[in-house]
C-alpha cells in the first residue's frame, strides 16, 4: 500500500463558525486517482483550499507529506483577462516552483511549456494575447501550467468546467496517465457522475461531512446518492454548537 | 536648417537651468513610466494621484520647519506617503472595504491639511511652488536625489518583475507557489511614493503623478506587452519631458504643467489612432479571414 501524501484527522473547515467541510478522517495515498463529488456548497472547493493551505483548519488537522510538490488550480482562477499577456507567458508562469524568482528560463523549460500546450490540444496559441481566448480555451491554458508545474499533487477544482466533450475526454486520458504512468496524486472535483464512474477509480463523496469515500462505483450508489442528497444547503444561524461529545457518526475511508 | 537649432538644440545648450531640468525629467520619465504601466495593469491610476495628494503634510511640515530645503521636505514626503501607502494597501488587502472611497476621503484631507500648512508660513509663491513644482530650478541636490530614485527602481523592477508580473496576471496563483505575493505588493507601493517625491521637487504635489499616470496609458493604446508597453512608456515621458520644455522657454509657459500636457496630447493621439485606439475599433471591416 502506498503511504499518505495527505493525511485528514477530524478536520473541520469553516466560514465564520458555520463548517463547510465537517469532521472529515481519512488520507489520500500517493499515485490515486480520486473523484470529489457532492452537491453544490457541499464542501469540495474549501477541501481543496483546506489542503492548498489557503484555509486554515477550524478544528482538526490536515497534514501534507513534506517537500510535496502541489499545483492547484482553483474553480474561480483570479487571471486577469485584460493583463497584457500572451498565452505562452501566462503558461509559463507554471515554471516559478522550478526556477523561482530569477532563474532562466532555459531551452528545456520552453520545450515543457510547449510540450503542455500540444498536451491541452492548444498549437499555434503560443502568441495569442489572453483577452482572445474562448472560456474553454482559457480553462485548458490554466490546465496547461499546471502540467508545467510538474507537481506530486494535482488538484484540480472543477477543470472541466465551459470545456467541450471532446477536450474533457483528451484531459480525462491527460490525468490518468499521469496517475498511472508518472504516479502522480491526483484530486479533482467533478460534477458529471457518469464521468466518474468511467473514469475515476477512487472517489469522495461529500455532503458537508463525508458520506462516502473509497471506490467509485460503490461511493456512487444510490443509497449514498440519497444520503448525499439529503443535507441542507444554508447555513442555519440557530444551529447548536457541534460538540466532541455529540459524537456523531465519523465516517472513516472504506479502504 | 538653422531654425531646427535655435527652437529645438539652442535652448538646451545655452543654459544650464534648461540642462538640469531636462536631465532631471528624463530619469523621472526613465523611472515613472515602468511604475506608471503596473500601476495602471494593477487599476491604481486614481489610487497614484491620491498618494501623490497625501506626501503634502508631510512636505510642508518640512516646509514650516525648515523652509523650501529639498532634505527635510523629501523625508517629511516620504514619511507622509509611505504612512499612507501602508494604511490603504492594509485595507484594500485585508478587508473588504475597497479602497477607493477611503483613498478619496484621505487625499482630500491631506491636500487642504498640507496647503493650509504651507500658507500659515509662506507666500503664495511657495504655495506654487509646493502645488506645481519648479522643474526649471531643479539644483544638484534634487538632481542627485531623482538620480538615486531612478536608480533605485530600475535595481528593484529588474529582481521584482517576474513577481510583479504574476501578482498583477494571477495573484491566487503568486499566492500558491510563493511567499512573495504580499511583500511584491508593498514593495510597489514603495517604489509609487519614491517616485511620487522625486517628481515633487520637479512637477508639485498636484502633478507629480503626471509623468507616472499618462505615459502608461498612452502606451496601453500601442503595446501588447507588458516589457513594449514600459518601454514605450519611458519614450513617451522622455519626448513629453522634451516637448514641454521647448514650450515652456519658447512661450513662457508654467514648465510642469506644459510637460504634462504635452503628455496628455500624446494621451489624445493614443486615444483616437493608437493600435487599440478609437479609429481601428470603430471602423467597420469589410473583409475578414477564413480562420
Amino acid at each position: 500500500m502506498q503511504p499518505a501524501v495527505v493525511t485528514f484527522s477530524d478536520l473541520t473547515l469553516s466560514y465564520g463558525g458555520h463548517p463547510a467541510v465537517h469532521h472529515l478522517t481519512g488520507a489520500v495515498r500517493r499515485g490515486s486517482l480520486t473523484a470529489v463529488v457532492g452537491a453544490n456548497g457541499s464542501g469540495k472547493s474549501t477541501l481543496m483550499k483546506g489542503i492548498v493551505g489557503i484555509l486554515p483548519p477550524m478544528t482538526g488537522r490536515c497534514t501534507v507529506q513534506r517537500g510535496l510538490r502541489m499545483a492547484y488550480l482553483p474553480q474561480q482562477s483570479e487571471v486577469d483577462r485584460s493583463f497584457p499577456a500572451r498565452v505562452i507567458d501566462l503558461v509559463s508562469l507554471g515554471l516559478w516552483p522550478k526556477r523561482g524568482l530569477l532563474g532562466r528560463h532555459r531551452q528545456d523549460d520552453r520545450d515543457a511549456v510547449r510540450q503542455a500546450l500540444s498536451g491541452v490540444g492548444l498549437d499555434g496559441f503560443e502568441s495569442r494575447p489572453i483577452d482572445s481566448l474562448s472560456g474553454g480555451q482559457m480553462q485548458r491554458t490554466l490546465f496547461a501550467r499546471v502540467l508545467v508545474q510538474n507537481a506530486d499533487l494535482i488538484l484540480l477544482d472543477e477543470p472541466f468546467n465551459a470545456v467541450d466533450a471532446r477536450t474533457v475526454a483528451d484531459l480525462v486520458a491527460l490525468l490518468k496517465r499521469w496517475q498511472s504512468e508518472e504516479g502522480r496524486t491526483v484530486l479533482v472535483v467533478v460534477h458529471d457522475l457518469d464521468l466518474v464512474r468511467e473514469h475515476f477509480p477512487e472517489a469522495l463523496l461529500l455532503a458537508r461531512r463525508p458520506v462516502a469515500w473509497g471506490d467509485a462505483r460503490d461511493v456512487l450508489d444510490a443509497g449514498n446518492l440519497l444520503k448525499a442528497r439529503q443535507f441542507h444547503e444554508a447555513w442555519d444561524e440557530t444551529a447548536p454548537w457541534c460538540e466532541p461529545a455529540h459524537g456523531h457518526a465519523h465516517q472513516e475511508r472504506a479502504s | 536648417m538653422n531654425w531646427l537649432f535655435d527652437v529645438f538644440i539652442a535652448p538646451f545648450l545655452e543654459f544650464a537651468f534648461m540642462q538640469k531640468a531636462l536631465l532631471g525629467a528624463s530619469m523621472l520619465s526613465l523611472s515613472a513610466g515602468p511604475v506608471g504601466v503596473f500601476l495602471m495593469l494593477r487599476r491604481m491610476s486614481l489610487t497614484g494621484d491620491a498618494m501623490a495628494h497625501a506626501i503634502l503634510p508631510g512636505a510642508a511640515a518640512g516646509f514650516l520647519m525648515f523652509g523650501l530645503e529639498i532634505v527635510p521636505m523629501t523625508i517629511g514626503g516620504l514619511a507622509a506617503g509611505v504612512v499612507v501607502a501602508l494604511a490603504a494597501g492594509a485595507v484594500s488587502r485585508f478587508t473588504i472595504q475597497k479602497e477607493d472611497a477611503s483613498m478619496a476621503a484621505f487625499y482630500l484631507i491631506a491636500l487642504s491639511v498640507g496647503v493650509v500648512m504651507v500658507s500659515m508660513r509662506g507666500s503664495s509663491i511657495d504655495l506654487m511652488h509646493v502645488l506645481f513644482g519648479t522643474v526649471l530650478a531643479l539644483n544638484t541636490d534634487a538632481l542627485v536625489l531623482i538620480g538615486l530614485v531612478a536608480a533605485t527602481t530600475m535595481l528593484t523592477l529588474a529582481v521584482f518583475w517576474r513577481a510583479l508580473v504574476a501578482e498583477c496576471l494571477d495573484p491566487l496563483f503568486l499566492r500558491s507557489v510563493s511567499r512573495l505575493g504580499s511583500p511584491v505588493h508593498f514593495i510597489f507601493l514603495g517604489l509609487v511614493v519614491l517616485n511620487l517625491v522625486a517628481g515633487f521637487q520637479a512637477l508639485g504635489t498636484l502633478l507629480s503623478v503626471g509623468l507616472m499616470v499618462l505615459p502608461a496609458v498612452s502606451a496601453r493604446f500601442w503595446a501588447r506587452r507588458v516589457e513594449t508597453m514600459a518601454l514605450l512608456a519611458v519614450a513617451i515621458g522622455m519626448a513629453s519631458s522634451i516637448s514641454g520644455l521647448l514650450l515652456s522657454y519658447h512661450l513662457s509657459l508654467p514648465s510642469g504643467p506644459a510637460m504634462i500636457l504635452s503628455a496628455g496630447v500624446a494621451y489624445a493621439v493614443s486615444v483616437v489612432a493608437g493600435r487599440r485606439g478609437l479609429l481601428i475599433t470603430l471602423r467597420p471591416r469589410p473583409s475578414h479571414r477564413t480562420a
